[in-house]
């Protein structure tokens, strides 16, 4: 039992809009928090620039709320310099996918063991309703008042594409789906990426608004567990089934499916291939992926270099500066 | 080894190697000039690189100098031209001999100045030598053939063979100053550890290198010695670049703090050597990390830094310009950081492995808003230890990033270093918060005196706290807009900077008379020095004041520069120092002398802008 509550990781006001994601994502953060019991003084949480980059305000942890982008490469540094924190890095689809979207793929491919939230609005909030990387093609925005010309950047796809071993996904509306998400993420060693799907009441009401309620995530979504069937709808009546290259939703009970014939979830194989699948679904013809999607160890940077000290420190007779010193070409002058 | 009858002593002596760059030169150098530092002469180096990593062989855009400045007494420069120049190939020969002086002696390998070599150095004829209206000595010697011979019995492959020409060069300029082969012997077994039918190969041909001049006198009257005048104190020393010092004066301030080192960088020429050297040092718990660019090389040292890490990062101008928004936020973080910036010509890509002193201003003032940081440039290849450690103190004890400026010229140039005491060196106390403060303590309360804030690390017990690049309230470190508030720290970051202590200016030579200041910062001293000494042994009365500590300024600077009837401000920019010095004291109106070759200072142009100033 954890000696934490939820209230031991709150501070202060959050001042975001009425009805922001942001806040049901905090509430689930700090529960998760609780329950996974380290204490907030071996937390940091490190965000970046946005609305939701104002999260460490709220959290009686150690917190850095910094500048636009870095905050992978800042909790990158603070997790390799003191290993024994646990280090959550917040950013938007903005400040982790556009400005920061080179220390996402990187921080992803080090496998740094940092639990990286994603929340994702599909919307830059803080500068007043821009189209963001992950804005859909057409995406009508101040910045683009006719529609985007671009396609989005889908977050799996680059973190699976930096060769990411740990992948997630709940709606910020969902506590329970979000705190274990957050609480798996935890639980795994290395880079874990948790994109949080959230709704922009003020600039882009109702983007996911297919999963938004627990009807719409009974009919939309399906929740992924390692080892089960992938089995989803209102009445439990579709699964997934492999076709060809490809996934495809079948209806059990029709042209001979039964549940034996679904696909079982393997969130810790290593191939992702299937996994991508999984995280790419989208409506209406497929239910959007929730839960830990992609789960597998691989050795993770920081433990790897202090292994590497610890080898090199046992193999060289130079422990301290002034052995170093004498390491080098030398001559007396008596 | 018996001397030659002619032995004419010298106070000083410029030696240059040069050759296609895979032709070892900077081997070649570094020998000679670890000899002559062993009995007890000063040297000054400095290599010149070719830009090209592998330009065709023979090419003139291929050549690799390595210069070596030898002296009885002190030694500030590597020397503006050359006593002799070793030539091994026509390509070096052309583009080198600027560099020699007219009564330099030139060495050149004979069977490298053939038909095909001389085509690939664009020459006409089949005479270089009379083609460039060469009148100085040459000894033209079969440098290859004679290896060749020499290595016959060897059984090495003919490439290997061809490898060992330079060893054969610095045999004959061994002969030439009278110098004791014993300590290159020792040199080579060192290096060709692993390999020691090598190191026996290339001791044999530096012997034979040495005795084909003792046994034919070449085509010189005297061979020469550079008898030690003034012994640089006893202890134990080493030839060290500037690039290595700075590594070494990180570990060792690490060490002296009791903290981690961790650097974040990204390669760029020329400060990517302190990354290399760095990332040697595990054994020392240093750790490095290469980033996927100098944006987060830096950010990730201000995480580190946070963590409660000894944070650093290395880069060159345009790194600067990447990390200048991380440094920003170091500075309204209020926690410690080193920036090393190894300046190169500029700019955007400039001459990156060319020298300049064009980042000052950037250094200074190069970020958004009101960011006061702390400067320092080394001035010198063996200041850089002691520069990067005072620049560790500052950012760990004043908890602000602090710029560390070297130059191409002083990163790449060596020099005798006497190897320091650590336990001499001043402690390093960062503010840490004590158990007495829990419970009474907020993120942005200072010490009264200093005004610098005390440090909490992540994994303390009762400091929970947020930092962030928003404004924040005075004490508390609360997200806060109020506009008094906004100046209070404003001004509290300003008076934390202008309140670090820094020792004096010194004044060299005519300090109680001088006619003319001299006034330089950083990489420059050697060049400012020699000039100066130079006017001085001509009769005139100068002084020099150089800077190292740039921001704050030390205190007596407005004296010192008030003090004498002309100054002039000597700086490789356009007077980026002089309009500092302009901001920060009343009615300063100096002479200014500025060059922006990418080439250090000749000390014959400084001579001769100084006189005139002198004389106006």
């Amino acid at each position: 039992m954890s000696e934490y509550t939820a209230k031991d990781f709150k501070k202060g006001q959050p001042r975001w809009c009425p009805g922001c994601g942001d806040h049901f994502f905090l509430a689930s953060l700090q529960k998760a928090m609780a329950e996974i019991g380290i204490a907030p003084y071996d937390t940091a949480v490190i965000s970046g620039i946005g609305c939701s980059s104002r999260l460490p305000h709220y959290m009686a942890t150690y917190g850095m709320n910094t500048i636009h982008g870095r905050a992978a490469a800042i909790a990158t540094g603070c997790k390799i310099a003191n290993p024994n924190l646990t280090v959550w890095q917040v950013s938007g689809d903005g400040d982790g996918l556009a400005i920061g979207g080179n220390h996402f793929i990187h921080t992803n491919r080090r496998n740094i063991d940092l639990n990286m939230i994603l929340l994702n609005n599909r919307i830059y909030g803080l500068t007043k309703g821009q189209y963001s990387p992950t804005s859909p093609r057409g995406f009508v925005s101040k910045s683009s008042p006719y529609g985007t010309v671009e396609d989005p950047f889908r977050p799996a796809e680059l973190c699976f594409g930096a060769r990411g071993h740990f992948f997630a996904r709940a709606v910020a509306t969902d506590a329970p789906g979000t705190i274990e998400i957050l609480k798996a993420a935890q639980a795994h060693k290395g880079a874990s990426v948790c994109e949080i799907l959230q709704n922009c009441i003020i600039f882009n009401n109702g983007t996911h608004e297919s999963v938004h309620t627990p009807e719409g995530r009974a009919k939309n979504a399906i929740y992924l567990e390692h080892g089960k069937p992938m089995i989803f709808g209102e009445n439990k009546e579709f699964g997934l089934v492999q076709e060809g290259f490809g996934l495809k939703v079948a209806k059990i009970g029709e042209n001979g499916i039964t549940e034996k014939d679904i696909l079982v979830h393997d969130a810790h194989c290593e191939d992702n291939t299937l996994q991508l699948k999984l995280a790419l679904m989208e409506g209406p013809d497929f239910p959007i992926a929730l839960g830990v999607i992609r789960d597998v160890e691989a050795p993770t940077y920081n433990d790897a270099i202090e292994e590497q000290i610890k080898d090199v420190k046992s193999k060289k007779t130079y422990h301290n500066f002034q052995e170093l010193l004498m390491t080098n070409d030398t001559w007396e002058v008596k | 080894m018996t001397k030659n009858a002619n032995v004419e002593d010298l106070d000083h002596v410029v030696v240059r190697f040069s050759g296609d760059s895979g032709d070892g030169m900077q081997l070649a150098g570094n020998i000679f000039s670890t000899i002559s530092a062993t009995v007890g002469n000063d040297i000054c180096t400095f290599p010149d690189y070719p830009a090209d990593i592998r330009a065709p062989q023979g090419s003139l855009t291929g050549v690799s100098g390595f210069q070596v400045h030898i002296g009885a007494g002190k030694v500030f420069t590597p020397g503006d031209k050359c006593d002799v120049l070793v030539a091994m190939n026509p390509a070096a020969l052309k583009t080198q001999y600027k560099f020699c002086k007219p009564t330099g002696a030139i060495i050149i390998d004979t069977d490298c100045f053939n038909e095909v070599d001389l085509k690939k150095a664009e020459f006409q004829t089949l005479n270089a030598i009379e083609e460039m209206g060469i009148k100085n000595d040459v000894i033209a010697a079969p440098i290859t053939q004679m290896v060749k011979d020499c290595l016959a019995d060897s059984g090495m492959d003919n490439k290997a063979i061809l490898k060992c020409r330079n060893m054969f060069a610095l045999g004959l300029v061994c002969w030439l100053f009278n110098r004791d082969l014993t300590v290159a012997a020792n040199m080579l077994k060192e290096k060709f550890v692993k390999k020691p039918g090598l190191a026996e190969s290339n001791i044999k041909v530096i012997q034979a290198g040495y005795d084909y001049g003792h046994n034919t006198h070449s085509s010189v009257s005297h061979t020469y010695t550079i008898e030690t005048k003034e012994k640089k104190g006893k202890g134990i020393f080493m030839d060290i670049n500037g690039n290595k010092a700075t590594a070494y004066g990180m570990i060792a301030a690490a060490e002296k703090a009791g903290l981690k080192l961790y650097l974040g960088s990204y390669p760029i020429t020329p400060a990517t050597d302190v990354l290399h050297e760095l990332a040697k040092h595990k054994s020392l718990g240093v750790t490095t990390v290469q980033c996927e660019d100098e944006i987060a090389g830096c950010a990730s040292a201000v995480g580190a830094s946070f963590a409660g890490a000894l944070g650093c990062t290395s880069t060159s101008g345009p790194g600067i310009c990447l990390k200048s928004e991380a440094m920003n936020l170091a500075v309204i973080l209020e926690l410690p950081l080193v920036v090393l910036d190894v300046q190169r010509g500029g700019p955007a890509t400039g001459l990156p492995t060319k020298s300049e002193q064009t980042d000052l201003l950037q250094c200074l003032f190069g970020r958004n808003g009101e960011s006061p940081m702390p400067v320092i440039a080394a001035i010198s290849p063996t200041d850089c230890f002691d520069a990067a450690y005072s620049a560790c103190k500052m950012a760990l004890e004043h908890m602000t990033p602090v710029v560390l400026m070297t130059d191409a010229f002083i990163a790449n140039g060596s020099a005798a270093w006497k190897l320091p005491n650590l336990e001499e060196y001043p402690a390093i106390n960062p503010p840490y918060v004590t158990s007495e403060m829990k419970g009474n303590w907020a993120p942005y309360q200072r010490n009264p005196e200093t005004g610098v804030r005390y440090w909490a690390t992540p994994g303390t017990e009762g400091f929970c706290h947020i930092l962030g690049g928003l404004e924040k309230d005075n004490k508390t470190g609360a997200i806060s807009t109020n506009p008094e508030n906004h100046d209070l720290m404003t001004h509290l970051r300003q008076d934390k900077i202008d309140k670090i202590p820094v020792p004096d200016v010194e004044v060299l030579g005519d300090k109680d008379d001088a006619e003319l200041l001299i006034v330089g910062f950083g990489g420059t001293f050697g060049h400012l020095h020699a000039s100066m000494d130079e006017m001085r042994a001509a009769g005139k009365k100068v002084a020099l004041a150089h800077f190292k500590f740039v921001n704050p300024l030390p205190k007596n600077t407005a004296s010192v520069l008030k003090k004498y009837k002309k100054v002039v401000v000597a700086e490789q920019n356009l007077g980026q120092f002089a309009g500092w010095l302009r901001m920060k004291v009343d009615n300063f109106a100096p002479y200014q002398f500025n060059e922006v070759k990418g080439q250090p200072f000749a000390v014959s142009d400084l001579v001769k802008a100084f006189t005139e100033i002198y004389n106006k």
